[in-house]
């Protein structure tokens, strides 16, 4: 592709990794059909942070916003990203934790609710530290509860990226959308390097980091299953397309075997890098 | 972290509730929602220590001629600069006047 279709098609499409998480929320919904639940002006703030000296967001960083996606009704969870790193504390947590028991409750009365969480998450926020990893444990009983009747759909566009416990989260869902842009880990860059070394793990080294935990490398290891560019209107389409697939024959995280005994089959003596870390994980018996 | 509380006379009612931008770093939130005809009441949260006076002089030129639609406004700013804070707010106000 020439240099000025290049530009010609950055000008042309809709970016998703720009929107705030409201934006994004809206327009992953049915046009028109969105409204949002416990938003900015019920001034829900975190009650921890103004305590430590810090400003709060009016919504936590958390949108939850109800409406259709195909016709059929829908949930979505967005966390922005830009707000205290996309951290969950007590606030955020409980309204991500009401919207997927909801979902679950309207299906158990025979509403098809389902629930799209999109990711921007540095994972639990140290200054609510218990409070923020009650909120998540809860948050996985939610999504495993809830996938049961309907799909659950994450999507991680970035850059923020999905980390902590709410990579486990990420997990979870019985679809995971990742772009380029998106990365993936239990922990960050940062916290890898300090606990193994600048040596094996420099986090400044951004082409090394993406290699690794990366939406591309993500995708092919088999942890995500959508790798998309950074495109609103391709990432609705498959957020459609995964809906109307309905529940996999077996969620993610029971087909766990194989992953187990390819971590136990590896050896750890040579540096792993994304090639490596590929074929490894392509190898062996397929769930 | 600053607070301030700031008042400015007012013309009336503003019509509609407005949100404006995010808390993240260099950046801020605006909440508006309608009050009484006659006051502009201003609550600033500010992650910039020592910032008053700046957040006083930069609100004047906006609101000490008593134009502004009557109003309660949230401000919840993580550091922004004044170049930053004066979109936000105009943002804020264009879509109030949309």
């Amino acid at each position: 592709m020439s240099h000025q279709q290049d530009i010609a098609r950055l000008l042309q499409g809709h970016s998703f990794i720009e929107l705030s998480a409201r934006e994004r929320a809206h327009s992953l919904l049915d046009a028109g059909s969105s409204r949002e639940l416990a938003g900015p002006f019920d001034r829900q703030y975190s009650p921890w942070l103004g305590a430590q000296g810090i400003v709060a967001q009016a919504d936590d960083g958390v949108v939850i916003c109800k409406g259709l996606l195909d016709g059929q009704p829908a949930v979505i969870a967005a966390i922005e990203g830009g707000f205290q790193g996309g951290s969950l504390g007590e606030v955020g947590g409980a309204k991500l934790v009401s919207a997927l028991e909801l979902a679950a409750t309207d299906n158990r009365q025979g509403i098809p609710t389902r629930a799209v969480i999109l990711f921007e998450t540095g994972g639990v926020r140290l200054q609510e530290a218990n409070l923020g990893l009650a909120a998540i444990a809860e948050i996985h009983a939610a999504i495993v509860d809830l996938a049961r009747y309907q799909p659950v759909i994450g999507i991680i566009a970035g850059t923020v990226g999905c980390f902590g416990g709410m990579s486990i989260a990420a997990g979870l869902c019985s679809y995971l959308i990742v772009t380029r842009e998106a990365r993936l880990g239990l922990n960050g860059p940062q916290v890898i390097e300090q606990e193994a070394g600048v040596a094996e793990y420099d986090s400044r080294n951004r082409p090394f980091i993406w290699s690794l935990t990366g939406g591309e490398q993500r995708r092919v290891c088999g942890l995500a299953d959508a790798l998309l560019d950074d495109d609103s209107v391709l990432i609705r389409q498959q957020l459609l397309d995964f809906i109307a697939r309905g529940l996999p024959e077996q969620p993610r995280h029971r087909r766990s075997q194989h992953m187990l005994q390819r971590l136990l089959a590896m050896d750890s003596t040579s540096q792993a890098d994304a090639a490596s870390a590929r074929q490894f994980f392509q190898s062996g018996a397929k769930p | 972290m600053e607070k301030l509380h700031l008042d400015y006379p007012a013309g009336a009612p503003a019509t509609r509730r407005v949100l404006a931008g995010v808390v993240a770093s260099g950046d801020l939130e605006v909440l508006i929602t309608p009050a009484a005809a006659g006051l502009c009441h201003i609550v600033i949260h500010s992650a910039a220590d020592g910032s008053a006076a700046r957040w006083r002089a930069q609100l004047d030129r906006l609101f000490a001629n008593g134009k502004a639609a009557a109003m309660q406004m949230e401000i919840n700013d993580f550091a922004a600069t004044p170049g930053v804070i004066s979109l936000r707010l105009a943002q804020a106000l264009e879509e109030l006047s949309a």
